[in-house]
């Protein structure tokens, strides 16, 4: 079987069904003007010219509040909970599938999450190529995520006019396809099609970065001190809407719920925000970072460099939710091109004082 | 025998804690108590001084806690010194005796005792530093032949604030043990040194060339206490520190810990100075 598959948009419906008659299907949904992944119980449920969700499929693996065990609260019948779903996430942006490869690196190195793991390997990604800019806000061409992430889909697919190309990305997704029986293998017209459509997607995805990714790590390091971070600080208001939207944003807390009675408590884990007051204080009340320009600079170096540094991968994928979702307009574009644009203008300063 | 951490790495989770039987509360200021917990019968702890364990009280939360006994002498049991400082330690300083809490680790890296052989010792604490730090002067006493001149300075806000007295006066007998003290508010019957710990070091002998210090404290103690070390010749990667952060996880997933890039429950909470001095995040 060819590593590339066509799919007749007229067999979408039964492909979904299909799917939705094996799986949790998670998909792109029209909700109240705005889209998100949602459970889905057939094609009519979806719109595949979907522009940004509001969460990131994130939330389809990592549940915004999510149960790790259960016990008793004398201490005796401690179950951890570990429930998957067999799960298709359907449609997934480009820049979203690169964010799901950072958080297969962190949930699995030196301690393995078996939370994620176990929703991650019952969990299928059927990307979707995307043909134009889908926000005002994104910016994926300059961090390079306008490219699906090949590591992380199990299909790939291209919207072709008339077909979909679906794009073969692991054995699991092979199986998919032929157990599927409803696509037939691309023929050199289809590839050439397939060529084009990518060739000419291009235009369509400005560059909105001043410097280029590859700058990001050394222009936030050399930035620490920049007046930039209080210029945030002073307007944020520290909501934690930018991390809750954020598909590359994974800190969480733990806190525990017992029932009425003080016999059973089952302890949960949560989004998290570092955006928020108490994020890094200990007890006795002391805050290791209690100014949110020390807290806006935090989220803007983990993104920039820190996540560089660890993990190979800038942790900013540039699908631009933040920035939608920011009450007061802070947006990660802008932050990176101050910061290049302070950093040319004090080297200039510099140069001219030097004899 | 297992040791606890592999236990917790085998659970179907590795936020499931593993149960410990408290077998011994006791008093040891107003505000700490000394806890010993028993492992169930086939584990063993098995940890560096400095490290820590994330210890659950059921059906309230989770908090990570240093381990205050020695490798030495946490065979079948170890001890957790524990203040009284918020929701979950307040419940803690309740429990009695036969109470089933939840341990998972020891997580993190503690003090390097390989590296701390042949030198002198510098041990620093402010208030309840000393609860991790105990761990490394106990081992350190037991294998006492390893290391040099043991030095241990230790300042806490006013007398009755001292932990573990007996044994403060079990060293301070010792010929081969310098105990300093300090306090910020003396009583009456103090006649020792006022101020915070750093004033100490005007009394303290060293030899820069062949001392390590290990410097455990308040947020608010380690920049002047490692001036002093440096005014003393010591070099910075011959200073240790220890730091105490929010931690949810303690596997370096939660996030809650992070000095700039570096996770502490990971890297830490013990590091060399030389890996931390230049972050900002690490000192206030």
């Amino acid at each position: 079987m060819s590593s590339f598959n066509i799919l007749p948009k007229a067999k979408f419906g039964d492909w979904v069904s299909w799917l939705t008659e094996r799986y949790r299907v998670f998909g792109p949904k029209p909700t109240e003007g705005q889209y998100t992944f949602s459970v889905i119980k057939s094609a009519d449920d979806i719109d595949f010219n979907y522009t940004q969700t509001i969460l990131s499929p994130k939330k389809c693996i990592v549940p915004q509040r999510e149960l790790l065990y259960s016990y008793e609260t004398s201490g005796m019948r401690v179950h951890a909970v570990i429930e998957s779903l067999p799960t298709v996430i359907l449609g997934v942006h480009t820049c979203d599938q690169h964010a799901i490869r950072l958080f297969d690196r962190i949930f699995s190195h030196s301690f393995t999450d078996q939370h994620y793991r176990s929703q991650r390997e019952n969990t299928l990604i059927v990307g979707l190529e995307c043909l134009r800019s889908c926000s005002e806000q994104s910016f994926c061409r300059s961090m390079g995520t306008t490219s699906p992430a090949t590591d992380v889909f199990d299909l790939h697919m291209i919207d072709l006019g008339e077909e979909y190309c679906v794009e073969i990305g692991s054995a699991r997704g092979r199986q998919l396809v032929a157990e599927f029986r409803g696509m037939f293998v691309a023929s050199d017209a289809d590839l050439e099609h397939r060529n084009t459509v990518l060739r000419n997607k291009w235009d369509s995805f400005p560059y909105r970065l001043d410097c280029d990714v590859t700058d990001l790590p050394e222009l936030v390091d050399g930035a620490l001190e920049s007046s930039h971070w209080q210029e945030l600080g002073d307007i944020c208001l520290a909501c934690g809407m930018c991390t809750q939207v954020c598909p590359t944003c994974y800190c969480f807390n733990i806190e525990d719920h017992v029932d009425l009675r003080l016999q059973r408590g089952s302890r949960y884990r949560s989004w998290d925000s570092c955006q928020i007051n108490e994020f890094a204080m200990v007890a006795g009340g002391h805050n290791f970072r209690q100014k949110r320009a020390a807290r806006q600079r935090h989220r803007f170096m983990r993104k920039a460099k820190y996540q560089y540094d660890a993990n190979d991968m800038v942790g900013c994928v540039g699908c631009g939710r933040c920035a939608t979702a920011c009450l007061v307009h802070i947006a990660p574009i802008t932050t990176f091109n101050e910061l290049w644009r302070r950093k040319h203008v004090a080297e200039a300063q510099e140069a001219k004082v030097q004899p | 025998m297992k040791t606890l951490l592999e236990e917790v790495r085998n659970k179907e989770s590795i936020y499931v804690p593993v149960p410990a039987r408290i077998v011994k509360v006791e008093s040891i200021t107003e505000l700490e108590k000394l806890f010993t917990l028993a492992l169930p019968n086939d584990l063993r702890l098995q940890h560096e001084p400095g490290q820590f364990v994330q210890l659950t009280v059921f059906g309230v939360g989770e908090a990570p806690i240093s381990i205050t006994s020695s490798p030495s002498r946490s065979q079948g049991t170890f001890e957790l010194a524990i203040r009284k400082v918020g929701d979950l330690t307040n419940v803690i300083h309740g429990l009695t005796p036969g109470r089933i809490v939840g341990v998972r680790g020891p997580f993190g890296r503690g003090f390097p005792l390989a590296r701390f052989r042949g030198k002198d010792l510098l041990l620093v604490a402010g208030g309840c530093g000393m609860a991790p730090l105990r761990s490394l002067i106990n081992q350190v006493l037991d294998e006492r032949g390893n290391y040099g001149k043991v030095q241990i300075l230790y300042g806490v806000k006013s007398p009755a604030e001292f932990m573990f007295k007996e044994e403060l006066r079990r060293w301070a007998q010792r010929s081969d043990v310098e105990l300093h003290l300090t306090v910020d508010a003396p009583d009456l019957g103090w006649n020792a040194c006022v101020g915070y710990v750093a004033s100490l070091f005007p009394e303290v002998k060293v030899d820069p060339r062949n001392t390590v210090a290990a410097i455990i404290g308040p947020p608010v103690m380690y920049k002047s206490v490692i001036a002093q070390c440096k005014a003393k010749g010591i070099a910075d990667g011959n200073l240790w520190v220890s730091f105490e952060r929010r931690m949810r996880c303690g596997v370096g997933k939660c996030g809650h810990c992070q000095m700039n890039h570096i996770y502490t429950c990971q890297r830490g909470p013990a590091f060399m100075y030389t890996e931390i001095k230049g972050l900002e995040e690490a000192f206030v």
